[in-house]
């Protein structure tokens, strides 16, 4: 365990970063905690991007706006005069944007579009498509203008633990195919900055097994590649209601003192109610369990009972810039 | 808010017991508990309607594989052991895709050793076979085809992979024989079936503009090696894609039955209103939504709020410490169930025709045989 100082000292390096990397199980809500997130670095009149790379569209739907296109655009502003920043990289607009500007391709790169070459350069190689995604990450986080950053933080809305891995470990899977020539520049510049303090990772889970076990396997995953982890965020959180058992007689007393229906049946259902709640309450602490044994600091984020809106995500925001 | 008629209820025995289906696809979003419903499903089968059933798996958790006895990954059908089919006369055989064998399985019947050989080690089959997005997709409808062209099934349950999105399943046999196939690959093939020297000898202008640009992208190297690999590849072009379009009817055949499986949750739902319409677009035969993960009270009074109500009562006046946390329960169990049922409703709007059947929440997983029978009652409301 650590103490108290120490966990907030770690807690501090985890926002340290400027681009935070956020992974988790499918159904974790990995993209609400991302925009949490960004919302919460926008704090205190600053700008941030919010970078999704899947093709989903789920900031727009997050946000309740058109889809995005391939370009940078604010989608929430904050109090303070902060603002989020969103972008949904597709791999074919940004390595045309990549050969664009460094070769300055014009016809040419008309000529790729029109043979369909993207679709299959970015096909063939797999590891491609992810340097190009992950590349046009890194020029975001880097980029200046006026000696100034554009962006305070990046936070991208990675895939899921299944993939996160093998997304992030760019260098190895593009060294398989590209021994010399742009692509392995470009990945190796990636690979420097995702290894760098500038980059840290999240993992979102909920307190059920699969996301927890998923979460265990990725860090370790992550830890074996050299890669910085931020956070454990517990996602949908809910605060534990009994204390224990409750007897039956204790019950029916309850509901006739609240002039509620007490009859067998009512009361049985009831204390079936109450029972299961234990038994996840139980499995959930257990699962906690699991996850501190990670040693890295952990953030819990309420269950968001009205569905995730603006003011959700607010309340999530809340909630992990309290944790700075 | 109007208030959405019921859907019909989804009879899963009714399907799992007609001779007349063959397949039953599971598909849906990633953690909705898929591979488990396909298990349970595949094991009810085998136990209740003594069909002699396989399952696929793709990619299931270890202690799930585990209960299925699937210790290891050596992608052909072993017979589960430990359950009961005595009364029936059924069998259960499961197995795990493992994409990379499936895939060198498929060069070996469509080419020659030699020609095998040089394709497996060619650097670009190896990351396509392992890596390609949208491999393990291919691999999985390539092996329902070859369960189901082996006919020694009464029914094969698939789990679909945990795609980005479900509809990969779908497209990515079409995606992969496209490619195979594609205008791309001719033009780059074009040299190297004519002699197979340098890519770049037989460029024309324009094809000079595209090459160069092809080279800026991915260097000479990776080019020489994609070119290796396309030629290597050649002979079995056709078969990919006359392959893929047979597992495709397959999957329009009314021997098929796909059932969505979702959660209560936005996401879940969207991406199976997504699968519906699409399955609706490609004619393909949809069962049926399994809504997982459901949570019902047990208590049908007091109302929510009235038992929140009731238990600020109670703290105030004191005593009744034990019984106002169990109302509390309540009150939070109606909530969550009224949340959900929204949430479930935007599905029944679109498609009020789908036939649906809910799944009562399990408090903990599933990793055992019993839990597996636990959710096939469940699923089919026994």
């Amino acid at each position: 365990m650590h103490t108290r100082e120490a966990s907030v000292g770690r807690a501090r390096a985890g926002w340290s970063a400027r681009l935070h990397v956020v992974t988790g199980k499918g159904g974790t809500g990995k993209t609400s905690v991302a925009a949490a997130l960004a919302l919460a670095l926008a704090r205190d009149g600053r700008r941030t991007l919010l970078i999704e790379v899947e093709g989903r569209q789920g900031i727009a739907q997050l946000f309740g706006t058109e889809p995005l296109p391939y370009e940078e655009r604010t989608i929430a502003r904050v109090e303070g005069g902060g603002e989020v920043r969103a972008l949904a990289v597709d791999a074919e607009e940004a390595l045309l944007e990549y050969l664009e500007m460094f070769y300055k391709l014009g016809a040419a790169g008309r000529a790729l579009r029109r043979f369909g070459a993207i679709d299959f350069a970015t096909t063939i190689a797999p590891g491609l498509r992810d340097v190009l995604l992950t590349g046009k990450v890194k020029e975001a986080t880097t980029r200046t203008a006026g000696g100034r950053r554009v962006y305070d933080a990046v936070v991208l809305d990675a895939p899921p633990t299944g993939r996160i891995g093998r997304f992030l470990n760019v260098t190895a899977e593009t060294a398989r195919l590209a021994k010399v020539g742009p692509i392995k520049t470009q990945s190796e510049g990636v690979a420097a900055l995702l290894r760098s303090p500038i980059t840290a990772v999240h993992v979102v889970t909920l307190l059920e097994e699969m996301p927890v076990q998923e979460t265990v396997d990725a860090i370790a995953e992550l830890t074996s590649m050299g890669i910085r982890l931020g956070r454990v965020i517990v996602n949908s959180t809910r605060s534990p209601l009994l204390a224990g058992r409750v007897s039956r007689p204790d019950l029916r007393r309850g509901l006739v003192a609240a002039q509620l229906p007490h009859d067998d049946a009512t009361v049985s259902a009831l204390l079936v109610e109450a029972e299961n709640h234990l038994v996840r309450q139980a499995l959930e602490d257990s699962l906690r369990g699991d996850l501190l044994e990670l040693d890295l600091p952990l953030i819990e984020l309420p269950l968001l009972l009205d569905g995730v809106d603006r003011a959700g995500l607010d309340a999530l925001a809340d909630r992990l810039a309290a944790a700075e | 808010m109007h208030s959405v008629p019921a859907p019909q209820r989804l009879d899963v025995d009714q399907i799992l017991a007609d001779p007349g289906v063959r397949i039953v696809v599971c598909c849906g979003a990633g953690g909705v508990g898929k591979t488990t419903t396909a298990a349970a499903l595949a094991l009810r089968a085998a136990e209740q309607h003594g069909r002699r059933t396989v399952v696929l798996t793709i990619d299931p958790a270890r202690r799930l594989a585990q209960s299925l006895g699937l210790s290891e990954l050596d992608n052909s059908p072993r017979q589960v052991k430990g359950i009961d089919t005595e009364a029936s006369g059924g069998e259960l055989h499961a197995m795990m895709l493992d994409m990379k064998r499936t895939f060198d399985d498929v060069v070996l019947t469509h080419t020659d050793p030699k020609r095998a050989a040089e394709i497996f080690a060619n650097p670009f089959y190896q990351a396509m076979s392992s890596t390609f997005a949208g491999t393990q997709e291919y691999m999985a409808m390539e092996k329902l085809g070859q369960l189901h062209a082996r006919g020694e099934w009464d029914l094969i349950v698939v789990d679909t992979p945990p795609s980005r999105s479900a509809l990969d399943f779908l497209d990515a046999p079409a995606r992969l024989s496209r490619f195979l196939d594609g205008r791309m690959l001719r033009l780059l093939l074009a040299p190297a079936r004519s002699g197979g020297r340098s890519m770049f000898s037989l460029v024309t202008a324009s094809f000079g503009v595209f090459s160069r640009a092809v080279q800026k992208i991915i260097g000479a190297q990776m080019l020489t090696d994609l070119s290796g690999f396309v030629a290597a590849l050649d002979s079995m072009f056709g078969g990919f894609r006359q392959r893929a379009e047979q597992t495709y009817r397959i999957l329009q055949d009314r021997e098929t039955a796909f059932l969505l499986v979702a959660a209560p949750e936005p996401d879940a739902v969207r991406e199976a209103a997504y699968f519906a319409g699409r399955l609706r677009q490609e004619r393909m035969p949809l069962a049926g939504l399994v809504l997982n993960r459901v949570h019902r009270t047990a208590a049908a009074e007091p109302a929510g709020d009235a038992s929140l109500a009731a238990a600020n009562r109670l703290d105030e006046l004191g005593g009744y410490a034990g019984a106002a946390e169990v109302l509390r329960v309540h009150a939070a169990l109606c909530r969550q169930a009224a949340r959900e049922e929204q949430v479930a409703a935007t599905f029944t709007r679109a498609f009020p025709a789908v036939p649906t059947v809910a799944v009562t929440a399990q408090p903990a997983d599933v990793h055992d045989v019993d839990g597996l029978r636990a959710i096939g009652d469940a699923v089919s409301g026994r």
